[in-house]
This record gives structure tokens, sequence and C-alpha cells, in this order.
């Protein structure tokens, strides 16, 4: 029996869900819309009383102040008859949280009857509308067929458990030649090119057997891209010279070459480990979920944030999750639908899933978002990015793990489902226009609850020594975690005793899927009962799955019989290195030269205004930035909260002013014209980010996150090539080691016509640096009308792929560079005048120079300024007004000084160029005099916030 | 003695760590414990002087903020709800806290049999917000937890569904009477706001209220994350250097046991 239960909001209350429908429907240019109804629906399995199913519906699914229900019937909420009805509700096999958390409140109500639940929504909606129009409603707004589709009456919502019969599944290798090795790794979607297949073919000619399923699965995991990072760590022939790993010649020289007290451990675990003070460290991970955000953006962001969570978790021992950074790239979210390449999502639905995703996953996990970023250009219409990092804080003794053969292998928190299946080996694949069908088994829904409930039980489960080792469940499932961290042991698992959310599975789906929310923790055999008891109490499943071994084998059985045995030596570093070839020509790009024109309030209101530079508001604040009470300097910051800050201060222990500063550098424009300078510039930013706010020069380390278009073809490569080269360079003078990082290739999108859209080179560099005292930090707003404004830097004629050039249709190759001697020096003489508090406010000069930087500090103090133009250090060639003012040249700050600090400030800089260029005014008007002594800028500063602030005003 | 505060954890509870901190620096002591110690009867609501129920997510929030941990103290925890409360004890719920309260029968008054008579719901703009707020503290109220504050204090508030619904306007009407009304959001010089300075939707700004014996108090926005004076979002313009304003809050709950 099924009891079907509906929910609305009474009359009175605003719907907001089905206005939003309202609207959006607008945005896709159906009008007729006159009004949406929307309603929640239960489907309970089992024999309930009637007495039963109204105790359900009244005390716990309807509020009894605001909802509607009706057991059994449709509610009408409206008295128009002309509607038309539409019931949503998920896919088969996808998880419904909802429905979960709904049998638990039904159990507490003392109910037994109900063995299922499943969720749906049912929107009602009134208007003439045609069928291509109710379509385009359907599939635009109210569902994403990767995950959900329209219920039809007949559909069966339940489904008997069935368990399939186990057939152990080898595949004939070993007689298979090129061609039938290279069809083998497709049909299965390995994504091995013929040399690795034939590597695997050798391997178990040598061993005199075919290979099972599930050790090719295994296999092609390990080695995928994700995985492996082969490209980054093979051999790049670079015009003409052989390079033998990049990234160890790069970014992790830098590290190995500074060689920093401060730095615990890098590279090597889940997220890079530094020292926080006496007994604690902090760790930090960025990760990118590109592919899947594509596909199904809510979902596939809410994983991207409960992955990285999951690194800090499992780095050392683990690390309790202190703060959330967030860096996306979209389309244009005002991109005409008739330009939307088909297979894709519009930019807009792309940004408000993700943003949502990140919300719901972030907000619900207590875990404050406190740093972030978007980017827009139109060639992340096919391939949006999804950078979520995660902070960590952890004991000093927690920092090692310890692989101990026979300690019990524990897998704990969610179950595993057929959900994610392929996530590691598809994310190292192209696009298309059909990837849409045959990802749907790589997307996955985040239970947020789960995973919190983990993080509470696994950090009392460490500080009472319970387990020796731990990793996430990320990429590869099981198969990876278990994989790598008994490499060096070896491991024997037991598929049939892994939990999982339905019957179904076949041994090798277990050991693959990437269901979230699971750690596995080696637990030594004397501590089994004490964790389980603990888990237990929690309501966390903890469950032993295998045990550790000591023949560098991992073996799994299943029912009894081995159904996989490899090597670890072979699964590891047996591996073909592959080569590739890499070239970089810098594009002919033509010098062109603006004309200075009278008035630049236009341009200034309309770099404001750019999507790149606007208020980011829209999205910061669905994020608690707040949660766990030692915010110190908030994204917003001003007179009204709202002023764009440079970079976020945490305090992750509520009894000391120690804290964490966290910023981020990324430029993407930059990087299509001269791929080292952009790396050289992200850097620089993120850094001077820290140093605007107070952070100490010489405890910063960065992260680096290649994404990068299909670096099989030798010019992207060797773009990627230059940004590495660019990041040894400079981090190796601003000695800011690199500790962590990650890299996602492959970023294209093939159209249906065949057009090939990649990404602009992306490198995103976030900063995290540890500060002794969070009260002498200070923010970017101006703060009191009469102060000096100093501009501190050199100003140069570098407009390459600058805002205001892009505003004005002009090209030039010159992009900001980075002068790194100088700029050291200058952030150490900055950070001793902030130190010394003979600073009052300070701003970073980035996206749209000089003017817009004047402009947000102006409008974030809700302040004036009177500025002389002919006071800014310029090269001699920068002999051009708006060049002055927009110009993105690095390494730059403006601050605010108080009268009495003039001397203490120009002290600290003496050796730096340096110049007062005016004064904050009393007027709320934002004057700026050009190189002629003419005034090229006046405007009342609440008409610049109003431009900085509408374009993202949802 | 110092007044010992069970600040109660389930799942997605997650403001429990500073909730603690705040009770802690003004002198009590704190024990975060999960809801199932208490189920389980390993733990008795009756070794403590305060019930502190913290913000969060409580299971997801799933069906409605609040809904499941509420249900579960309804229904399995309502005799020692009961005797807490009759005590003479106090009760403080923040954010999922307030949530709670009210649907399990704790708030306006502790009667679990009584129906339900006000509600948080969904806020007007659809979605989450984190925002800092103003907030007005209602001359006539009787609460334990505001004596001799400030009457405009400021929090951050941060939640999803805080709009303050009531059943009929004549429940309003009582609660003011009754002097059950203790925080309402404000413009920054304390006139009527509208969004958003009252950020979501609240009927007459109503952001706290407390049961007729002022011993029960709910409320949306966080003091507990205004405890230092670098919490203030403005504190590098304004020179702050002095204790937030939540510390007042819990100093008045721990100071009720002196």
């Amino acid at each position: 029996m099924i009891t079907r239960i509906e929910l609305a909001l009474k009359r009175g209350y605003y719907d907001a869900d089905a206005e939003k429908i309202r609207l959006s429907a607008r945005d896709l240019g159906v009008e007729s819309i006159r009004s949406v109804h929307y309603f929640r629906v239960f489907y309970l399995l089992g024999e309930i009383a009637a007495a039963e199913q109204k105790r359900i519906a009244a005390e716990l699914l309807a509020d009894a102040i605001t909802d509607d229900f009706a057991v059994d019937r449709f509610l009408q909420q409206d008295a128009e008859q002309e509607s038309w009805s539409v019931e949503v509700t998920y896919n088969r096999g996808v998880t419904d949280l909802v429905a979960q958390t709904t049998i638990k409140g039904i159990r507490d109500l003392g109910i037994e009857a109900v063995k299922e639940v499943k969720t749906a929504r049912r929107y009602q909606i009134a208007g003439d509308l045609s069928d291509a129009q109710k379509d385009l409603i359907v599939q635009k707004l109210l569902l994403n067929r990767v995950i959900e589709h329209v219920r039809q009456p007949d559909e069966t919502l339940f489904f008997p458990a069935l368990d399939p019969e186990f057939r152990l599944v080898t595949v004939p290798l070993l007689d298979a030649d090129t061609s039938e090795l290279l069809r083998i790794s497709k049909e299965r979607d390995l994504f091995l090119n013929h040399v690795e297949m034939q590597t695997i073919q050798n391997h178990f000619r040598g061993i005199g057997r075919e290979p099972t399923d599930i050790e090719l699965e295994m296999v092609a995991q390990t080695w995928s891209e994700h995985c492996s990072h082969k490209t980054l760590t093979g051999l790049i022939e670079f015009d003409g010279r052989v390079i033998d790993n990049l990234l160890k010649q790069t970014v992790f020289r830098v590290t190995r070459e500074l060689d920093l007290p401060w730095c615990v451990s890098v590279f090597k675990d889940n997220a890079g480990i530094i020292r926080f003070d006496d007994r604690y460290n902090v760790c930090f991970k960025v990760e990118t979920h590109n592919h899947p955000s594509a596909m199904e953006p809510y979902g596939g962001a809410n994983t991207g944030i409960g992955g990285v969570i999951r690194d800090p978790l499992g780095t050392g021992l683990g690390a309790k999750p202190i703060i959330n950074t967030d860096v996306f790239c979209f389309g244009p979210v005002d991109l005409p639908h008739s330009e939307l390449p088909k297979g894709v999502l519009h930019p807009k639905r792309v940004m408000q899933g993700v943003v949502a995703g990140v919300r719901d996953y972030g907000n619900r996990m207590g875990i404050p978002t406190s740093n972030g970023a978007v980017f827009f250009d139109e060639r992340y219409v096919g391939n949006p990015l999804v950078y979520c990092g995660t902070v960590g804080l952890m004991p000093v003794d927690k920092c090692e793990k310890r692989v101990v053969s026979g300690d019990l292998i524990v897998v704990v928190g969610g179950r595993t489902g057929r959900d994610g299946i392929h996530g590691a080996t598809a994310s190292s694949g192209e696009l298309h226009a059909e990837s849409e069908g045959t990802w749907s088994g790589a997307v996955q829904i985040g239970n947020p609850i789960v995973e919190k409930k983990l993080v509470d039980t696994l950090l009392q489960a460490r500080d009472r020594g319970l387990y020796r080792a731990i990793t996430d469940c990320g990429a590869g499932g099981l198969s990876s975690a278990v994989g790598e961290l008994a490499e060096t042991t070896g491991a024997q698992v037991e598929l049939e005793t892994v939990p999982l959310k339905y019957h179904g599975l076949t041994y090798m789906e277990i050991w693959i899927s990437e269901a979230q929310e699971r750690m596995v923790i080696f637990v030594p055999p004397d501590k089994l009962d004490e964790a389980l008891a603990l888990f237990a109490a929690e309501d966390v499943e903890a469950t032993v799955i295998g045990k550790v071994t000591d023949d560098r084998k991992i073996r799994l059985r299943y029912r009894g019989a081995v159904v996989g045995e490899l090597d670890m030596e072979f699964l590891h570093n047996g591996m073909p290195r592959p080569v590739r070839k890499a070239h970089w020509q810098p594009p002919a790009i033509e010098e062109q030269v603006s004309d200075d024109p009278a008035d630049l309030t236009p341009a200034l209101h309309a770099l404001l205004a750019a999507p790149n530079i606007c208020s980011k508001e829209w999205v910061i604040r669905q994020y608690d930035h707040e949660v766990q009470g030692g915010s110190v300097l908030k994204p917003l910051v001003g007179v009204e909260n709202d002023g764009p800050g440079d970079a976020s201060i945490t305090r992750p222990l509520l009894d000391s002013y120690r804290a964490v500063v966290l910023s981020n550098g990324l430029n993407p424009h930059y990087g299509l014209i001269d791929p080292y300078n952009m790396a050289a510039s992200a850097i620089d930013e993120a850094v001077r980010n820290i140093i605007a706010v107070g952070g100490d020069p010489e405890h910063i380390a960065i992260l680096d996150n290649f994404c990068w278009g299909n670096t099989d073809k030798p010019d992207r490569l060797g773009s990627l090539v230059r940004a590495a080269q660019a990041c040894y360079d400079i981090a190796k003078i601003y000695r800011t080691p690199f500790i962590s990082g990650k890299d996602s290739l492959n970023n294209e999108f093939q159209t249906e016509g065949g057009e090939t859209i990649a990404i602009p080179p992306t490198l995103l560099i976030s900063a995290i640096a540890v500060i002794d005292d969070a009260r002498r930090v200070i923010s970017m707003d101006l703060k009191k009308p009469g102060n000096l404004i100093y501009m501190v830097g050199v100003t140069r004629r570098e407009l390459g792929g600058s805002h205001y050039y892009a505003y004005r249709g002009l090209s030039s190759a010159q992009v900001p560079g980075v002068d790194a001697e100088y700029a050291r020096h200058l952030f150490k003489s900055l950070s001793q005048a902030i130190q010394q508090g003979a600073v009052r406010s300070c701003h970073d000069c980035s996206e749209g120079g000089l003017a817009v930087a004047l402009a947000e500090m102006a409008f974030a103090g809700n302040l004036g300024a009177f500025i002389d133009a002919r006071q800014v250090p310029c090269s001699s060639d920068v002999v051009q007004t708006d060049w002055l003012l927009f110009s993105e040249s690095n390494s730059r700050f403006i601050c605010e000084i108080e009268a009495r600090r003039k001397s203490e400030f120009e002290n600290a800089l003496a050796e730096c160029d340096f110049a007062e260029i005016g004064r904050v005014a009393d007027e709320p008007v934002l004057s700026i005099m050009d190189l002629n002594g003419e005034l090229v800028i006046e405007q009342d500063i609440s008409k610049l916030k109003s431009s900085w602030q509408k374009t993202l005003k949802w | 003695m110092k007044p010992r505060v069970l600040v109660l954890r389930a799942a997605g509870s997650n403001c429990d760590g500073e909730t603690a901190f705040a009770f802690e620096k003004v002198g009590a002591h704190a024990d975060l414990l999960h809801i199932n110690r208490l189920l389980g009867g390993e733990v008795k609501l009756a070794d403590y002087q305060i019930l502190a129920i913290p913000g969060g997510f409580t299971y997801g929030d799933d069906i409605s903020a609040g809904k499941i941990l509420a249900n579960q103290l309804k229904y399995q925890l309502a005799d020692q709800m009961l005797d807490f409360h009759q005590q003479d004890k106090l009760i403080i719920g923040i954010c999922n806290g307030f949530q709670v309260l009210v649907k399990a029968g704790l708030l306006p008054q502790v009667d679990v049999e009584a129906d339900q008579s006000v509600t948080l719901t969904s806020n007007d703009s659809g979605k989450f917000e984190d925002r800092w707020v103003y907030l007005s503290i209602e001359a006539t109220s009787t609460c334990v937890f505001t004596r001799n504050m400030p009457l405009l204090v400021y929090f951050p508030v941060a939640h999803a569904e805080g709009k303050f619904a009531v059943r009929d306007t004549a429940i309003r009407d009582r609660l003011y009477k009754q002097g059950q009304i203790v925080f309402r959001y404000c413009r920054p010089d304390g006139g009527e706001a509208n969004y958003p300075d009252n950020p979501n939707g609240s009927v007459d700004g109503i952001a706290g209220i407390c049961d007729p014996s002022g011993r029960v108090l709910g409320l949306m926005p966080h003091p507990e994350r205004h405890i230092d004076a670098t919490n203030h979002p403005q504190w590098t313009r304004l020179g702050l250097q002095r204790e937030g304003d939540g510390v007042a809050l819990f100093r008045n709950a721990v100071d009720y046991f002196a």
C-alpha cells in the first residue's frame, strides 16, 4: 500500500519556491504564466492505518501554522481550474535525503509500519502555455534529467530488493591486438591509451591469466589523470628540452629549496600542513569538481565541497574543518539562450545551482565559507570551474599516519551505492554534447548531515587514539582509499561486508563506487570494540571490511571467492610514463592605443559593473561566514558591511588571537596572452591580499590548482609549462612554499557542430598565512575625512588582458609582470608599517586598477576622496591618465594614513616607491585629477556603489 | 559552584562549540552532549542548571527546520523537560534551537500538549542569509537572559527559516501583554525595520521570545557569535576593544544561579 501526502503553504504565506519558477520562466521568454503553486509530496510504503497517516502528516511533515496537507488527494490552492500539473521525482538510485530523514522522524513517532519513503514535488501552473513552452519549463526549470524525471501516473515508485547473481567476470586481454585493447578500454570507460593497455596486458601475461573486471577497473582508476597526475609528473618535451616531472621541477622544488621550518607536511598527504602554534597545525587543500558541476550543478558543487572537507579530515590522523573557500568560473550569466551550445546548462542556472550546492553543504557542515571569487568568461560555458577548499586544524601530535599489518580496515560514514561510478576515470576525459547521458552514473548527491556526524565522531576517535591511519573515499572510492593507504603493506577486503544503500550492486561497483561521506580508518584490533561503540553512540555506521596485510598485494574477495589480486608495486609504479609534447608561441597581438577620454567617469562606472569586478554579495550572504565564532575580517567589510575585503581572517581557537588569513589570486584573461605572467600575477595577487590586511610575508604558504584545456595538444601543455615555471620563479623569491595542489586537465567541450571550446588557462593560487595577533589587522574601507591617501608601488603601462581594454574593445600583449625581488621588499616594508599601526586602511589594486580600488575604498567607508593622479608613482611610458588609472600592474596598494603617522609610515617605506596622492574627503564624492590637472572623474560615491552592486543583485 | 550547562548536540548541530565557549567565558561549566546520551538514560537533564540548544541544521532540517529534534524532545523527553523547567532552571534555544523549542511545545509556553501557536518559517527572501542585525530589547520583557542589557544590541543572523509567524493576531497580542517579546529587529537608530534590517519578514520584526516565566528564551540571532570585540564587523573602523554584545546574555544566565 502506498500513501501519498501532499503539503503546501497556506494562502497568505509568500511561496518563494513558486515565485522563483514564475520569474525564471519570464527569463526564458514565457510571459503567460498567471500563477505557480508548489507542493511537497511524500509517498509512504507500508500498511499504515488512517490515524497514523494523519499523525505523520500533522505531527511530522506539516507546520501547524503555515502548511495545509492532504492525504491521498490533491490540494487545490487555487480557484483556477485551467491549470497544468507536473510532478517531479528522483530517478531510481539517486539519494533522497528528505526521504531518509522522514523515515527517522516516523520511527520517532513510534510508527513502524512505514517501510520506505520517496519524495516528489508538484507544480501547478496556470496560464496559456503551448506544449513547447511546457516542455521548456519542465526541462529548463523544473528538473534536471540527470537525476530527476516527470512522474508518470502508472510509474513504479518502490522496487523490491534483488541481489544479482554472483558471476566472476574476466576480460580476455592476453591475446588482444592493439585495436582490441583500445576497444576494451573504450567499452569499459577505462580512459586508458594503447601503451597503458599493453602494459597491463604484459603484466597479466607474466602472471599467466586474464584479468578480472575489477582488476582492470582498479588499474584504470589508479592510473587515471585524476588520481596519478600523469601528464604533469610525466615526461614533457618542451620546445626541444625534456622536462622530467614538471611538478617536481617547479612547485615541489620551491618548497624543497626554501625548506622552511613551519612547513610540516607537504605534497604527501591529503592536504598540506603548516605550523599554527605550539599546540596546533593547520592544513589546507583546494580541489576542483568541474565535470560533475557542469552536468548537475547542485549535486556537483555539493559533492565538491563535501569531498574537499574530507581531505583535511583524512590528513594526518584527521583535522577539524574550520574554513571553506570557493572559487567559481562560469559562462556569462546574460548569455542569450539562442547562443547556448546544445547539451549545456545555461550559465545562470549553473551558477545558481553551484552556489546553492556549496551553500547547503557548507552551511550544514557548520564551516564558515569566508573566502572566494567568481569569474565569468564565455569560454567557461561548456566547462564551468568549481574550486572548493577547506582549512583544517589539528593537534601537532596528530599529523602522521602509521600503517600497521594486522590492523582492521573499517569503513565509516555513508553507505555505498551506485552513485559516482567512474568519476575518476571519466573526469579525465573531455565533455561533449552527449555527456549528459553518459555521465549520469557519475553524478552524486551529498548528504552533509552524514558527513557532519562523521567529523564529530572521527575527531573524538582520533583524540582517543582509536585508529592509526585514515583517508577519505574520494575519486575511485574504496579502491583508491584502500589502495593508496595500504600501498606499502597490502590489504585484503571482503567486499560483501561493505554496507550498501540498496541491493543490486556487483562486487566491482562496490569497490569503485564514489558514494559520498565515507572515510576509511585502520584500527588496531584491541581498539576495535571501543571504536565501534563510539560511532554507534552517535548513529554513525562503522564496519570492518578487511585487514591490512604484509604481502604488498591488494586482495579482493566476494562471497568467499577471490575476485581480484594485484601487486601494489604494479598498481602504483607500473604505469608507463607518458611523453607529451609541449610548445609555446606567444600569440600575435596587436598593440593598440586608447584615446584618452577627458571624462573617465563612464569608464569607471562600466568597470565597477563588470561581472568580474562587481559585488558578489548575492553569493557571499548565502554562505554562513560566521559559524564557529572566530570571524575577524569577514568577506564583506565597511560601514554597511558590504565592501569587498581583501582577505578573510579567522581565529580558530576562541581563547587566542592567533589567526588564519586566506586569500586567492586568479587572472584567466592574462593567461591567453601570457601564461607566465598570469601565474606570476596570480601569486602576487594572493600574496598582496594577505599583506593588505596585515599578514606577515614570512609566514605565507600557497596552493596551486591548474585547470587547463586538453594537454594532449602541445600549445595547451606549453602554456601550462610556462605557468609552472613562473610558479617556481616567483614563489622562490617571495618565500611562499607550495604545500598542496591539484590539476584538472581536458577542460574542453565539443559542440554538436564539432567545434571545440577550451577554457582559458586558469591557475588558481590560494594563499594561507598565520598571524600572531588578529587585533592588529586592518580593513580596506576608508575611515576618516582628512586622512592622507598614499599609493605604494609602481604603475606601468600594462593594459594587456585588463578590464579597461576589454571594455574599450582594445588589445595589448602587455600583461602585468612581476618584479619579484622589488615586490618582496615592498611587501616586507608595508607589512612592517601595518604592524606598527601606522596604516588605517589598505586595499590592493587588482582588477580595474587604481581607480576601481579607490572607488571601492570610498564607498565601503562611505567617504569621498580627492586624488591627484600626477602624484602616482609610474613608469615613464605611462603618458595617459586612463592607463594610469586602469592599468592592472602588480604589487600595488592604496593606504590611508592619519596625518600624525605620516613620517612613521614614510620611514617604513623609505626604500620603496610611494607617494601621497590625495586625501579622504568630507564630501561623499570621488574626485580624481588627471595628468594635466583637470578633473577626469568626479562622482558621488553612492552612484559608484550602485553601479558596483547592480549587476548581480538577484 | 559553577552552574552546569548542557549544550545539546544532535546530528547536524554546529554552533555547539562557540555556545559552550560563551558560557564558559562567563564562569559556567559547559558539557557538549549528544541527545542519544539523554535518550539512553546515561545522562540526566536534572544534573544541569541550564539547557542550551545551539544553532545548526539538526537532521538536515530536511522536513522543516528543527522538526525532528523537536519531536524527540516532545515525544521522548517531555517529562524531563517539564521537570527541568519547573525546577526554576533556564533553557535557551538559538537559531535552530529556537525552531526546536517552538516546535517542541516549549515556547511560547512550556506545554507539550498544546497546539503549536507560533512558528519559524522560510525567509521572505527565499534563501539563507548571513547578515548582522540591530535588535531592540523590549522594555516590558520579563526575560531573565536580557536583564540590564542595553536596549539596542548587534548580533548576526544566519538562517533560511527564521520568519516568525503566529497563528493569529490574538496570539501576538498576548505575547506582548505577557512580556514575552524579547528581541525585535530594528533599524540602526532603533526604528521599525524593513528588509534587510528585518532579514526574514518576521511579524513585527520579532526575533526572540520567552515563556511567561522569562526562563525559556528562543532567538534567531546568534549572541554566541558576538563575544569578542573582533567579531563585530566594523571593529577595525570603530576601534572596538570592549567585550561583544552577546556576553551579557550568557552572564545573566550564569548569574541567575549566583
